[in-house]
């Protein structure tokens, strides 16, 4: 009896595993394919996506459109300039509010830290909306073209000091404070030395949400940056596409084709890959980071 | 209270600099929902401009562009959450249960990638497949003679692109959060299931199933919370200035940003912010409400 039963579990076990191979197979394709073409994109000639359309292998391979990018470089370097200057930073004074504000609110004898966490996170519930908040930093402040309107709005949000909170309050042992206090030393002393030790992973995983979020910024470009030199990274790319768009189509309506001399398909994908290639390249490396902080964090959360 | 504070200064002082964020970033701002109520005039500044009352909401809901805006919005936000959680777990439960382990690992990090990369590459991908001339998938159907598809000027096909896009984003995300969740769930009742005589499916409908119902409803909480807000970035990115597609596509995220960067229309801008905020605000009180009475554990507060 048993065994017959057992006999049909591993029946449907196989055929569940056939299903759940060929599922993840598929949509794991699905994920990887986009990159490809634009990959082979970038790699064809710019007439024999005009003439052949986008495949997944180039058939006609060229390195023209990114000639065509590195021929004026100084733009692309200097939205890397900027995009790497706000990720640092941005990163690193986040980093550092969101860990002492996440250490504070879950030390149970912070006495009013629920009332600061609803201050914190009614900003989620209700707010006053985009067009109040854009002319306060440009119009009030005057933030306009600068590096601190590209990095402030993105230092810190309420989903990750929820994060950084549960992150301290499973890796920090309240006893261990409390001997620490005994020892005489102040809570900046214990935040400094002894959290930021033992929080790492956790530090890891927000600095990461906190790099990606600056890294793939266009939005705050798009609002208050005027300089073309200051524009971030994705920005660029963004404009670079719209503007080759924008350049061809006047090209038509005056029957001139440039195409001989802008090769914008080729150009479009190449920039794309020379914009996302760094992350792409680190993706291997810094994946497993962020998919393991995600895991401890989601599991404590 | 004060007394209080001044025990605790230097923790207090660790959280200053995070409540100051919110203060200015978040706080500040709700003055100006003063404009909605304004028809806003440059040379007035915030307190020069005409006072209007509900001008503004009227226009908004007499010309249709409120109800459209909403239905929308929540529409796409009720499939982005029906269906991306639903996936989501789906995929994680065949994730959880496959055997081969550098095939997980594989498949996981692949499905993870597309949530790394920018919207603005997004909308290159997008642009690579569809677009009439070259795109990838006019391509193929041009070689199986089916014809070109003007896909940028059919807008009822993005409803549906839209929301792949969505889950093809966010698929690796969720489902890391789900595999978190269902690696913690006891050995133990498999076991005990397995004995009984369950089969691998009914193992994953009545154990792996109901476990996960806490991870859903605390994800369903948080992206109720931003349900009036949708994923701006997705839709600005996919849909530019393609006016062709408002109709289908247009939320209110999208309208507020044109009313604010096109036609500086901001005291309407500032009224559909407004709008959206408090309906949303309303909207996860209530749902808060019914969870809250349902199972009291389940409930944000």
């Amino acid at each position: 009896m048993h065994t017959r039963v057992r006999a049909r579990d591993s029946e449907f076990t196989l055929l569940f595993q056939i299903i759940a191979y060929s599922m993840i197979l598929i949509l794991s394709l699905i994920c990887i394919i986009p990159f490809l073409l634009i990959l082979s994109g970038s790699f064809s000639s710019n007439e024999s996506i005009v003439r052949d359309g986008y495949h997944l292998f180039p058939t006609d391979f060229s390195l023209e459109g990114y000639k065509m990018v590195f021929k004026f470089p100084t733009q692309v370097l200097k939205a890397y300039g900027v995009t790497v200057f706000t990720t640092v930073v941005g990163t690193a004074l986040g980093l550092f509010f969101i860990t002492m504000a996440g250490f504070v609110l879950q030390r149970k004898d912070f006495k009013y830290r629920n009332a600061f966490s609803f201050f914190i996170y009614f900003t989620t519930l209700f707010g006053g909306g985009l067009v109040p908040w854009y002319i306060m930093l440009a119009n009030y402040f005057n933030l306009t073209d600068t590096y601190t309107v590209l990095i402030f709005p993105g230092l810190m949000t309420p989903f990750l000091i929820i994060l950084m909170k549960n992150f301290i309050r499973s890796a920090v042992p309240d006893e261990l404070i409390e001997s620490a206090k005994i020892d005489g030393a102040n809570d900046f002393r214990i935040y400094f030395s002894v959290v930021l030790k033992l929080a790492m992973p956790g530090i890891a995983t927000v600095g990461l949400f906190l790099a990606l979020g600056y890294w793939n910024d266009w939005f705050t470009s798009s609002l208050f940056i005027n300089n073309p030199d200051m524009y971030q990274l994705q920005f660029y790319l963004y404009n670079t596409m719209n503007t080759i768009t924008f350049i061809d189509q006047m090209a038509i309506g005056t029957g001139v084709t440039l195409s001989q001399d802008v090769p914008t398909e080729s150009t479009k994908m190449a920039m794309a890959i020379v914009v996302t290639g760094p992350i792409l390249f680190l993706y291997p490396f810094v994946q497993r980071y962020f998919v393991k902080g995600l895991t401890i964090g989601a599991v404590k959360g | 209270m004060l007394k209080e504070l001044n025990k605790n200064k230097i923790m207090f002082l660790m959280l200053l600099p995070t409540l100051i964020f919110f203060l200015i970033n978040s706080y500040f701002p709700m003055v100006g929902i003063y404009y909605a109520f304004t028809r806003y005039d440059f040379e007035g500044g915030l307190f020069g401009s005409p006072f209007v009352g509900l001008e503004n909401f009227k226009f908004l809901w007499q010309s249709g562009m409120l109800l459209k805006l909403t239905t929308n919005t929540v529409g796409y936000n009720l499939a982005f959450i029906i269906l991306g959680n639903g996936l989501a777990i789906f995929c994680a439960i065949l994730l959880s249960e496959i055997r081969g382990k550098v095939f997980k690992k594989i498949t996981q990090s692949v499905m993870f990638l597309p949530y790394f990369i920018s919207f603005v590459l997004l909308s290159v991908i997008a642009y690579n497949m569809f677009n009439y001339e070259s795109g990838f998938v006019n391509t193929v159907l041009k070689r199986f003679e089916a014809g070109p598809i003007d896909i940028y000027n059919t807008p009822w096909i993005w409803v549906f692109l839209i929301i792949i896009f969505f889950l093809w984003k966010n698929l690796g995300y969720s489902m890391v959060i789900y595999l978190a969740a269902i690696t913690g769930i006891s050995d133990e009742y498999y076991e005990a299931a397995r004995i009984d005589g369950a089969n691998i499916f009914q193992r994953i409908w009545y154990i792996t199933v109901p476990m996960l119902k806490p991870t859903f409803v605390i994800l369903l909480l948080f992206s109720l919370g931003s349900i009036m807000k949708g994923q701006f970035d997705l839709f600005y990115q996919l849909i530019g200035n393609n006016g062709v597609l408002y109709n289908a596509t247009d939320i209110i995220d999208t309208y507020v940003y044109r009313s604010l960067k096109v036609t500086f229309d901001i005291g309407m801008a500032t009224a559909a912010g407004l709008y959206q905020s408090l309906f949303g605000f309303i909207l996860i009180m209530t749902v808060n409400y019914i969870i809250r009475k349902v199972n009291e554990d389940y409930a944000l507060f």
